[in-house]
Parts: C-alpha cells; structure tokens; sequence
C-alpha cells in the first residue's frame, strides 16, 4: 500500500498540538515539578527553596512510618490481587455455565465496575461505621472487631471495600478469556476426562494463563494507584497510619504536611515500582504466555 | 468390539428445532460408515449424541449391547477427531496424546510405549516434544488422529476433520484414514459434507436432510439407485440432471422429447434424472441439442445444454471435437435412467 504523503511540513505539528498541550500541561510538566521537588527542601513556611540532593531519599528510608505504608500497600496489593482474581475467576466460571438469563448475570456482576472507587468507600462506611455499620456489627460480635484500634480489623476493612469493584473487573475479563476457548477444545477434553474440578484444572485454567497474568498486573496497579479515594473515604489511614498506601501518604505529607519535598522523593520512588512492574509484564508476561 | 445401535434417537433443541428425527441405525463392529448431508442436517448432532457431547431427547443409543444414553463421554469408549483439531494448545503433542490415558490411570510405562507406538505409526515421533502451535495444519491433524487412536476405542468418530486441509493433504489424509481403519479394524463414523469423502471411505454411506436418513446403503448402492430425489441430487459429481416430465405408459415425455422406458409407469408429476455421464454422444444419436457452454477439466468435459428450458449437463471425454455453440447429438439408455414421483420424492 501506497503511504500519503502531505506537502506540509508543519501541518502535522499543527493537527497535534491539542494532544501534546494535554501531555504537556497534565503530565510532562508535572513529571518535571515533582522531581524539582524531590531535589529541593523548602522551608516551614514555604518563602524559598533550596538544592537538597538525595535528602528527601534519605530522609524518606530513614522514616518508619515510609516502610508502615511501603509494607502496608504490598500485602494491600497481594491479598487484593488474590481475592479480587480468585472470586471474579470464580464467578466468570459459574456465569459461563448459566445458559438462561445469562446476560442478567452478566450484567448485574459487570455493574460495580461502573462505580467510583470515592463512592465504593462512602458505601463501605456504611457497612463498616460503628454506630450503624451492618458488617462492623457482624464481626464485632464474632471477635471484638474494632478497626479504629486493631490494625487487622482495619486492613479487614480496606481489602474488603477495595476488593468488591475490582471484582467486577477480574469477571469480565475472565468471562471473556473463557468464551475465547475455543470450544471443541473444552469438548475433546469431556472425552479425555471425567472429572470436573481436574479438568478446570488441566485444561480452563492453563488456556486462561494470559488473563490471568494480565489481571495480576492490572490488579497490582489497582491496589496501588486507584484506591487512593477508597482509603481517603474510609480509614483515613487509621489506626495511626497503619493503612495508608504509598500514595495516600504522598499526598498526605504533600499536602496536608506541606512538605513537598519527601511527597517529591515518595513519587519518584512509586515512578520506579512502577517502571518494574512494566518490565516485569514485558519480558515475562507479553512473550511467554501465548500460544498461539 | 464395538457394534453401535441407534433406535429412534431424536433431538430436540430447547427453542424447538428438530435436528435429528427418529433415527434408527446398526453400526457393525469394524465398519466405516460416514454421515454425509448439507450443513445443518442434524450429521453432526448425531455424531455428537453418540459421543455424549449432546443430551438426547428420546430413543436409546447401545454400544456393545449396552445401554449408554447416561453414560459419561469419558467412559463410553468413544474417541472423537475434531474438524479444527481441538488439540490443547499449551500442552506438547505427547502430553496431547497422552492426557487421556493418563487420566484413566494408565501406568506411566504403559503410556509411554503406546504413545511413542501409535506416533511412530503416524510418523510424527520427531514431533511429540512440539506445541500445537509449532505445527502445520497436517501434522495437527495427525496429532489430533493419534489422540484418538492411542486410547484404543470401540468406536472412533470423525467430524468432519479434512475440511480445514487444502485439496491435496486432504485426499491423501483420506486415503491414510481408510488405510488405518482397515489396518486396525476399528468400527468407524466419519462425519461429512462432501459426497467424494463418503464415497471412497464408506463401507456404507447414510445420507442425512432435515434431521431424517433418507437412504443407507453401500457407495454402490446410493450411486446407481437412490431412494429418494435427494439422494440423487446429492451424490454424484457432476449433479444428476433432474427433468420435470409426465410419464404415460412408460413413455417419459420432456417438453419435445420423449424416452421410452423398460417399463409401463404411469406418473403424472415425475422427474427424470439421467447422470451426466449417461448421456452418451454419438453423431447418430436420436435427440440432439445445443451446447451452451463447454467446461474444459482435462480428461473429460462438460457441456452444458437445455431441452426445452430445462438446463442439464453432460460429462464426455474431453477427446471429442465439440464447442460451445454446436448441436450435438446424443442417445439416453433406459436402464440409466431414474425416475422419481414428485408428489412423494420417491424413486418410481
């Protein structure tokens, strides 16, 4: 195919320049604050600044409450990605098997996805307030739950409303990675074996490898980046900052603490996770689990 | 063994299609039988009920003298060859073979020996560490055939598994397939749309339409005397010519033409089918008619013609001297000639 080609030279920049203001106003001129930030110290009361090296590094490592959110939003992340993958694999299987109503099924279990993870938690505060909540109630009863004062009761708290949209998320696209078998596949495996539950086993759940692994990561970075209007909604990191995630603390020291300095040197270490969690996906994930 | 008995199976789907209607067959140990109709003509369905793919809504389907209509897929002894194969794409092709010996608790030993035997068969032992991915579309058929054959089964069943091969493998697959079926002896049912497959594989052919065996007969039997004018229509290639005529005393009358038979019919609403390698050209023939058009295939041709509206084609050897646009001279024998009744479909 013949490629068009256009006599201007400047008419290119001219049908872009709306999409490259947008990445330079929201995002390249950002990126360039935030590392000003990181490398500069203000002072207290915010008239001047000066070059600080790696200080607000050092001073973030050597911060035990940086390492209370650091550990905090792993096993958030882990035990989010775990939950959110199993019950959506769980319910994507149950709904592929459901042949009337199906599509009621399905809408009704795509639905949360549709909400704002800011209003997910005005819900679970519903459920988890102490004067009225129906599940604070619940698990009070069944062991002294508390997540103003427990740390497990609190993270109890957060997986549950940070999890229950995400599952949403995990079942469309399982649901989809099983309508993608193909399904003379499923059918010779009927022949070759009779138990359910091996088969699911031996043959669903490696054909379902490529979602699976792409959920992981789409489930990790959830856990990490768009549960900040969830934790903001419900905990507020208590008890102390038990449950803040690495974002939500940024933006706490940034901007309630006023100390954009550490928020900076905190931002460029979550651009790091980041950029691993992205090479990791690439070289393990993109290439090896295809097979077709 | 393996003597397979259908009686009157029917199948109904939930919003009320009948794709298979009364069906009632006998299937003897050892024999290769195909299935063969237009799409959608309830070919597969049967396959698959036999199978256990699909729930039956009545009749009874014995395997051996046993009843199996409740029977688990997994344990009616039944192997299947899928049309795409259906290999599992992230297992190696001996793990393919091997996963349902494995899951019927066949010794490690003993799964190894059958494997490596039956690949050694289909001569694709140099393959057995490869995904399917890494495979032609020959070597996946294959893979897919010695799934099959390494379980050792009562029965194999074929759906329609040449139809994703181009022309040359497919006949040379198809002639593999007839040569091991005899080798092994197993009793076979080979799914197909394609009259030439049912012809060369079957022991007997069953032609299916609309969910309802419209004859089931040897390759020979279905091609000189089809019972119904859908058989005729359907097998053959080129397709039998079909005339609207009136018979009166067996004298078959197509527009100015008329045919005298061996016998004395009486039929008002008939239809003449003369195959096209029956119509046999000679400069002294009694009918004559104009070559429409002259399809060119090699050893032999076709013209195509009409007798009064009517179109037909004829099949000579492409050694005769005729173009498009001559008449043509031509005798009909009236052993050759089928006559149906168009009111019941019927062969006369």
């Amino acid at each position: 195919m013949k490629k068009v080609q256009f006599k201007s030279n400047y008419s290119q920049y001219f049908f872009l320049a709306p999409q490259l203001l947008i990445l330079l106003i929201f995002l390249y001129w950002p990126i360039i604050q935030t590392f000003k930030d990181a490398f500069t110290m203000q002072d207290a009361f915010g008239f001047g600044s000066q070059f600080a090296g790696f200080d607000n590094f050092l001073f973030i490592f050597s911060d035990p409450s940086y390492f209370t959110a650091f550990k905090f939003t792993i096993i958030y992340s882990l035990v989010i990605t775990l939950i959110t993958g199993s019950i959506g694999l769980l319910l994507a299987v149950q709904a592929n098997k459901v042949i009337h109503g199906k599509n009621v099924y399905k809408t009704l279990l795509i639905w949360p996805y549709a909400i704002a993870p800011a209003v997910v938690g005005v819900m679970a505060n519903y459920f988890f307030s102490e004067r009225y909540g129906l599940l604070y109630h619940l698990f009070n009863n069944l062991w002294g739950f508390n997540w103003y004062k427990d740390v497990f009761d609190a993270y109890i708290y957060v997986i549950i409303a940070g999890s229950w949209k995400q599952i949403s998320a995990n079942f469309i696209f399982f649901l989809a990675g099983l309508q993608a078998i193909q399904k003379t596949v499923i059918e010779a495996s009927i022949i070759d074996c009779k138990s359910n539950i091996r088969r699911f086993w031996t043959i669903t759940f490696p054909l379902l490898m490529p979602t699976t692994f792409f959920l992981i990561i789409i489930n990790i970075t959830y856990a990490f980046f768009d549960t900040f209007g969830i934790i903001d909604t419900t905990t507020i990191g208590a008890p102390g900052s038990e449950t803040k995630t690495l974002v939500y603390k940024a933006y706490i020291d940034g901007f309630k603490g006023l100390d954009l300095g550490s928020a900076g040197a905190q931002s460029i270490m979550m651009m790091i996770i980041v950029l691993f969690i992205t090479i990791f996906q690439f070289r393990y994930i993109e290439g090896k689990i295809h097979y077709n | 063994m393996g003597f397979l008995e259908l009686q009157n199976i029917t199948k109904i789907y939930p919003n009320g299609t009948k794709a298979v209607d009364e069906t009632s067959l006998n299937i003897d140990n050892g024999e290769f039988v195909v299935f063969v109709g237009p799409s959608g003509c309830g070919k597969s369905t049967l396959l698959r009920m036999i199978a256990g793919l699909e729930d039956i809504t009545s009749g009874k389907i014995s395997l051996d003298g046993n009843l199996i209509n409740n029977i688990d897929p997994s344990e009616r002894d039944v192997a299947m060859v899928f049309q795409n194969y259906a290999l599992y794409p992230h297992m190696s092709v001996f793990n393919n073979m091997s996963y349902g010996l494995k899951n019927r608790g066949i010794s490690k030993d003993e799964i190894n020996n059958k494997v490596n035997d039956v690949a050694k068969l289909l001569e694709i032992d140099q393959l057995l560490s490869r995904k399917p991915s890494m495979l032609s579309g020959g070597q996946r058929q294959r893979v897919a055939m010695g799934r099959a054959i390494v379980r050792n089964p009562k029965i194999f069943l074929f759906d329609e598994p040449l139809s994703n091969l181009d022309a040359k493998l497919r006949n040379q697959m198809r002639l593999e397939i007839k040569k091991l079926q005899r080798q092994m002896g197993v009793t076979s049912i080979f799914v197909t749309h394609d009259q030439t497959e049912a012809m060369t594989l079957g022991d007997r052919i069953v032609v299916i339409n609309n969910g309802v065996v419209e004859q089931v007969g040897t390759p020979k039997d279905i091609y000189s005397k089809p019972k119904t004018k859908f058989v005729a229509e359907f097998i053959g290639s080129p397709q039998m010519n079909l005339f609207q005529s009136k018979i009166e005393n067996g004298l078959a009358k197509i527009s100015d033409i008329q045919i005298k038979l061996n016998n004395t019919l009486n039929i008002e609403d008939a239809c003449v089918g003369i195959r096209p390698d029956d119509i046999l050209i000679s400069d002294k023939g009694e009918y004559s008619s104009l070559a429409n058009l002259v399809e060119y295939l090699g050893s032999d041709m076709i013209i195509y013609s009409s007798i009064g509206g009517q179109e037909f084609s004829c099949k000579l050897s492409s050694k005769i001297n005729l173009k498009a646009g001559d008449i043509f001279k031509f005798d009909i024998s009236p052993s050759t000639v089928h006559i149906f009744d168009n009111v019941t479909g019927y062969r006369a």
